[in-house]
């Protein structure tokens, strides 16, 4: 049979070679970029005794969760052996009140730039945008300074009005962009018919802004709870977070460290942003391309 | 004229009594981002400033020392170090991760299968705490336990790879769990404008049958410049913020060789008390943002404007 | 050497099939215009041509050779899109050169090629700038341009003028009309706009649904449509459809209707019709006003609408309890609640069948 096929219907694909390395491009990527977490949760479940042994690839031989346990409620640090529970219910308070109080200063402050002409709100955003870029070293010292002699220092809602202060850049910007894209006809119908500042806001433009409330809490969620050095250097010692209580009981451990204890607290602090990650989807994404101010 | 003038007043003031009133609200739902702004933005900012010129320790004290912090600042070895690593570590990360990012985003451009598995499983590293990515990292280099003896232990006994506390290549490790981190944000920004890209776009480049490498390289990087530009900003302040992964990955050591200017920063104004030489090397890390940021913003906001106009 | 002809294709885009067993002939130096309304498939076609789009089952042919497989750089033929779709940060003079720059065709062959592109589609005093410093007109000219230097016998226009405005699309046209003459090669031509059909093509093929429903020349497409969604499609304002009933008459026809009765006798059938209901279109502009001739059908009605659109003017009454449209020269001096007289020939009018909508 030498007749060649008479080239009809679709073109014959072929597994070509550029394809393949495609596909072999990605998985090579991808399993590199999984292995800190696959050492992560295989060295949370096993025991010391086989940590020892150095295979650190390896999955555990003799499972145990005794480490998750040990992490939870007694790892040490320094004196106190509480494990991060306390440090993940600090985190949970200050979490809470940060971002329901940094949205809604948020979402105020740029409906109010967005539709209204107040003399210097202009000059305001632009400062808040390059505020957004400034390293917090910058500020944090007279701001400890300031603290201190108004009694908020060390404090629940010192940490909290922090976290304010430094999320108002983002989250304006944020809402900003996403009102400044909305009809203004929508505002101005409710003008004419008679809506004040606070009407319309909750009437019209509220009810309109599901997307960018969701996007707004992902991204404060997953900010405030992996932030660290607000948390050092603000919240003092009765409310450390989760990631300053983590960072203290790995790195001051005296003596032989006990790693499946500290790859245990380690994802018990990475569980939720990893969660809000894994079930926000696209989500997530259209955050950091909205935000991707943040750094 | 006397007329128009006795008239007129009256009205302009009530006229501007009127959006007064209606802009009454606005202004005092801005009250606590002013408040933000002049207390921690500018005042914080400024007070920084001063502190770098005076000769305060532990406690600020407001007199004036000139540039004395400034000189012994640089003569500083902690800090001259410091600022060495950070020029290294950002050039590498930035280069890494825009690399990296973008053939990422290249690759799952092309139409692959499991797409949102590739992409997730490159994004995941962004969303944990820079002290989660350091601790994680930190173990997974320890020369003694980690990669180093696992492959020795699988055949390779002269396999070396103890970075993490070689004083000359402990940056580099900041390096690689940096870009772990960030590579998949570059790749999520770009692989959003590869997806904006028009899909006639292709075609015609299909018609004139450029090479698809060809067309990356000469086509759509060009189109993607401002948005790298963009990335590459975003990185660079992250770099100049580096301090947790630091303090989760090596503390600064061995010795002072992963010291970084941030660090030195928070050190010494809340544990060496050494608030003006902090306060003077705040300054000089603002300085350098404010370097970066300067022609970017003017490529981005202020020349676009005046072309329009 | 460049007629196309498409065979018995199929395309499919996942699972929805645009088109089944779909013919068309091309003949080498014709300007044929797909015209149809949005999704019925007429890009699609375009795009399979071109190759850039797999077809599921049939061949298609380009200058005597079976392309069916072959890449769209191998089929000869250049295409122009809607949005233009320049290399966005290359000059009007890299956006012509880089197809040629990259197959390494030599040096003063690209020169000499551009030069005649610029000269011909007048961009020689845009060949420095970037396309975002062009207008709109003036990028579907380098678009076409970036076709015309690579010497295709074939062309394929995707709605080039869709994006333009009402002016640049007149000039355009024209332009694009020039370059067939001069060229002579074998054109294709999509659009949604009939005018633009029209005046350009030897040839349209009108389509719907995945499916030609006539494929003729401009003047037998306007004269003599195929059936009713040709007749509807084609002609602005839209002909005036009058629904009734063909009884015989004599040795003739003629149709019943809600109003009264219109001899069909002077009509040319197609094929003898068996009667029943039928439907008879009228174009505007074949309505004259006055009192009718003895051959010809008239009526009377109240002008309810008057639409002036300067050389002519458009008059709205009734007929058969419809709506109808006449068009006037525009110094009739009709005024609006006017009575008038007025009439059409039926050998000009179309007659379809109510049932299947094909022309009797």
């Amino acid at each position: 049979m030498s007749a060649v096929a008479v080239p009809q219907g679709p073109r014959p694909r072929s597994l070509s070679i550029g394809r393949l390395s495609v596909y072999g491009f990605l998985i090579v990527v991808a399993l590199c970029f999984l292995v800190p977490l696959w050492v992560m949760i295989a060295t949370s479940f096993k025991t010391m005794d086989e940590i020892r042994l150095g295979h650190v690839l390896a999955w555990p031989a003799s499972f145990t969760i005794e480490p998750w346990l040990k992490a939870w409620s007694s790892a040490c640090t320094g004196l106190a052996c509480d494990g991060v529970k306390i440090g993940f219910w600090n985190s949970v308070r200050i979490l809470i009140p940060s971002v329901i109080a940094s949205i809604a200063i948020g979402s105020l402050t740029g409906y109010a730039m967005t539709f209204y002409r107040v003399r210097g709100a202009r000059t305001l955003f632009v400062i808040l945008l390059l505020g957004a870029f400034i390293p917090y070293q910058v500020f944090l010292y007279p701001l400890v300074r300031m603290f201190s002699s108004i009694g908020l220092y060390d404090s629940l809602t010192g940490i909290v009005v922090v976290h304010v202060v430094f999320g108002l850049p983002l989250m304006t910007l944020l809402f900003r962009n996403y009102y400044g894209a909305l009809p203004i006809e929508l505002f101005n119908a409710a003008r004419v018919d008679g809506a004040g500042f606070l009407a319309i806001l909750r009437h019209v433009i509220l009810p309109m802004s599901s997307p960018i409330l969701i996007v707004a809490t992902i991204l404060q969620v997953t900010g405030i709870w992996n932030d660290f050095i607000l948390g050092l250097t603000f919240a003092g010692r009765s409310n450390r977070p989760m990631t300053v209580l983590l960072n203290n009981i790995v790195n001051s451990t005296q003596g032989e460290a006990a790693y499946n204890v500290d790859m245990a607290a380690t994802i018990i602090t990475a569980l939720v942003p990893l969660a809000v990650y894994f079930f926000s989807g696209r989500w997530f994404v259209r955050g950091i391309a909205a935000g991707a101010v943040k750094g | 004229m006397v007329d128009v003038a006795a008239t007129s007043a009256p009205q302009a003031w009530l006229r501007a009594r009127s959006r007064l009133l209606s802009q009454l609200p606005a202004a005092i739902a801005l009250l606590p981002a002013a408040a933000a702004v002049v207390f921690v933005y500018i005042g914080a900012l400024a007070w920084t400033v001063r502190l770098s010129f005076s000769s305060s320790k532990m406690l600020p004290v407001f007199d004036f020392v000139g540039l004395n912090q400034y000189q012994r600042l640089f003569g500083t070895e902690r800090f001259v170090v410091s600022t060495w690593h950070i020029l290294v570590f950002g050039i590498l990360y930035i280069a890494g991760s825009l690399i990296i990012g973008f053939l990422l985003a290249v690759f799952i451009d092309q139409r692959v299968r499991l797409e949102g598995v590739f992409r997730t499983i490159f994004l995941y590293p962004y969303a944990m705490s820079f002290i989660v990515t350091g601790l994680v990292w930190q173990w997974f280099l320890n020369p003694e336990l980690g990669l180093q003896k696992t492959v020795r232990d699988l055949g390779f006994p002269s396999f070396s790879f103890d970075w993490i506390v070689d004083q000359d290549k402990v940056v580099f490790t900041l390096v690689i769990a940096a870009i772990w981190q960030s590579a998949g944000l570059v790749m999520a920004i770009l692989l959003a404008g590869l997806r904006g890209v028009d899909a006639e776009l292709w075609k015609a480049t299909r018609i004139d049958a450029i090479p698809t490498w060809r067309v990356y390289v000469s086509i759509i990087l060009p189109i993607l410049t401002p948005m790298l530009a963009t990335v590459s900003i975003l990185l660079a302040v992250a770099v100049a913020k580096l301090y947790d992964l630091v303090v989760a990955m090596t503390k600064g050591g061995p010795g002072l060789s992963s010291e970084v200017p941030a660090k030195f920063i928070m050190d010494n104004f809340f544990e060496r008390s050494n608030v003006g030489l902090g306060a003077a090397a705040a300054t000089i890390l603002l300085i350098s943002v404010a370097s970066i940021l300067a022609p970017w913003i003017y490529a981005e906001h202020i020349r676009p404007q005046r072309v329009r106009k | 050497m460049s007629a196309v002809s498409v065979r018995d294709v199929g395309v499919r885009i996942g699972a929805v099939s645009i088109f089944e067993n779909f013919s068309l002939e091309i003949k080498e130096g014709e300007f044929v215009v797909l015209l149809g309304p949005s999704g019925c498939g007429k890009s699609t076609l375009l795009n399979a041509i071109a190759g850039l789009l797999d077809v599921a089952e049939g061949q298609i042919w380009i200058g005597g050779k079976n392309v069916t497989w072959a890449e769209p750089r191998d089929r000869g033929v250049g295409m122009v899109f809607q949005s233009y779709s320049l290399y966005p940060r290359m000059s009007v003079e890299e956006n012509l050169s880089f197809g040629l720059r990259i197959a390494k065709t030599p040096k003063a062959e690209i020169a000499a090629r551009v030069a005649k592109a610029a000269r011909m589609l007048q961009l020689e005093p845009l060949l420095r700038r970037k396309p975002a410093e062009l207008s709109g007109g003036q990028r579907q000219r380098v678009a076409i341009g970036r076709a015309l230097v690579r010497n295709c016998p074939v062309f394929l226009f995707d709605e080039p003028l869709s994006n333009l405005d009402a002016q640049l699309r007149n000039e355009l046209r024209v332009e694009i009309k020039k370059l067939h003459q001069e060229l002579g090669n074998t054109m294709i031509y999509v659009t949604h706009d009939q005018v633009e059909a029209l005046t350009l093509a030897d040839r349209i093929a009108v389509m719907k649904g995945g499916v030609v429903q006539q494929y003729a020349s401009p003047y037998d497409i306007h004269r003599h449509p195929a059936n009713l969604f040709v007749a509807g499609f084609i002609g602005s304002p839209a002909m005036n459809m009058i629904e009734g009933s063909l009884v015989p008459n004599g040795p003739g026809w003629r149709l019943d209707h809600a109003g009264g009765s219109i001899d069909m006798s002077r009509y040319a059938f197609a094929a003898p019709p068996a009667g029943g209901p039928a439907i008879v279109g009228v174009r505007p502009e074949n309505i004259a006003i006055g009192v009718a001739p003895a051959e010809r059908s008239g009526a009377q009605g109240r002008v309810t609408i008057v639409e002036p659109m300067g050389g002519e003017t458009i008059l709205w009454t009734s007929f058969a309890g419809k709506p109808m449209t006449i068009r006037v020269d525009g110094e009739s001096p009709v005024r609006l609640g006017d009575e008038i007289s007025f009439h059409f020939d039926v050998a000009r009018a179309s007659a379809f069948d109510a049932q299947t909508g094909r022309r009797l």
